[in-house]
């Protein structure tokens, strides 16, 4: 591994700070290319396309994860296990969906983890609206080979986000700073 | 053009969702890397980055038992461990801006919104590798600098007491490699 394992940093201490300059441990593993042909990420993408045959059984996993947490739920109500439980699989859907080949499912996940994530009291998030959210991800998941997925999907998106927009406004009512907050818009990373 | 070795890095992967796992495994041997260890939560993670003493971290926010950024917190402890300089990437499926501010409090490097690309991820691990930022301690932090760029435009008091200089600019290896080249 890189070198200068031993070596110490330097600081500079001011009024209120120090600023600390580690040693460049990883320095050993920079150098110019002796290969301009070499393409890293090419060679990465070529090894992910390898993988993305077990994309769709991984996305029906989650999607039963997903439905699962929604049982929960319903059986023993809110708590912080079955929120947490809940939440936890929209947000990983919201992450991984575009990756395995279903970019139409990401904003439902996100509609359905901004409505688990920002209604300030969990007792109070609607069922109906969770279940809405949870079988139109299966449905787009399930139906993910139609020619007109896409303009399916957008419209259930649309309905879904319209109405949980208009929840989480009202549940928020009374703290406008958070309600500011949770509207503006995701950076761009 | 810059070229990073691989193979000459050792990166520790902690997500609790061994989906992405595997894909962040397959991308790194992708671009060559080696050596790439895996945990499953922020404690085995913590075990893990203390046991293997990994180059690169690049882990989840959301997980059981401690998540991303109370790992990362631990991470950056003076004296704590052998190695609280290490760069941490977050990967992650949330991108709202308190979010990402709050990472970048807990002393995380680099911040990647899911869905992740080879593209994106390679660019973070150069960024890291070939492009370091000096560390700033306070009273109340402890991490990378926290301001990548100087704001010419930038109107108010400065926040830093006390010098000539508040940051002490390392020449990007980056720089160094495109003169070299």
């Amino acid at each position: 591994m890189p070198n200068d394992k031993s070596a110490k940093p330097s600081i500079t201490t001011y009024a209120d700070h120090e600023v600390i300059t580690p040693p460049n441990r990883l320095r050993d593993a920079v150098s110019t290319a002796a290969n301009p042909a070499d393409d890293p990420v090419g060679r990465a993408e070529r090894a992910l396309a390898l993988l993305s045959g077990e994309f769709s059984g991984w996305m029906d996993a989650e999607c039963e994860r997903l439905h699962a947490a929604r049982g929960e739920l319903k059986a023993k109500g809110f708590s912080p296990e079955t929120h947490e439980a809940l939440f936890h699989a929209a947000h990983d859907i919201k992450g991984e969906a575009a990756t395995f080949g279903y970019p139409f499912v990401t904003s439902l996940a996100e509609s359905l983890c901004r409505l688990i994530e920002h209604t300030p009291d969990t007792a109070r998030i609607p069922i109906a609206l969770v279940d809405q959210h949870v079988d139109a991800v299966r449905a787009v998941v399930r139906e993910s080979k139609r020619a007109d997925i896409a303009v399916i999907a957008a419209a259930l998106t649309e309905k879904l986000r319209e109405v949980t927009e208009e929840f989480l406004a009202h549940a928020n009512r009374e703290r406008p700073d958070y309600l500011d907050g949770i509207c503006a818009p995701p950076l761009d990373l | 053009m810059v070229r990073i070795d691989f193979n000459k890095l050792r990166f520790l992967v902690i997500d609790d969702n061994a989906h992405m796992r595997r894909i962040l495994r397959t991308l790194l041997h992708g671009f060559g890397a080696r050596e790439v260890y895996e945990a499953e939560d922020g404690a085995a993670g913590l075990e893990a980055f203390t046991h293997f003493m990994p180059d690169i971290v690049l882990t989840d926010w959301a997980m059981p038992i401690f998540d991303g950024l109370e790992l990362a917190q631990m991470i950056r402890q003076p004296g704590a461990n052998a190695n609280p300089y290490a760069p941490i990437i977050m990967l992650t499926g949330h991108s709202e801006k308190k979010r990402v501010v709050a990472a970048r409090d807990a002393g995380i490097t680099e911040f990647m919104a899911k869905p992740i690309s080879a593209k994106s991820l390679y660019q973070r691990i150069l960024n890291v590798v070939a492009n370091p930022r000096p560390f700033i301690k306070t009273k109340t932090y402890f991490g990378p600098d926290r301001r990548r760029n100087v704001n010419s435009n930038y109107v108010g008091p400065e926040r830093r007491k006390g010098g000539k200089a508040d940051v002490i600019r390392q020449s990007p290896l980056l720089d160094k490699a495109k003169v070299a080249g």
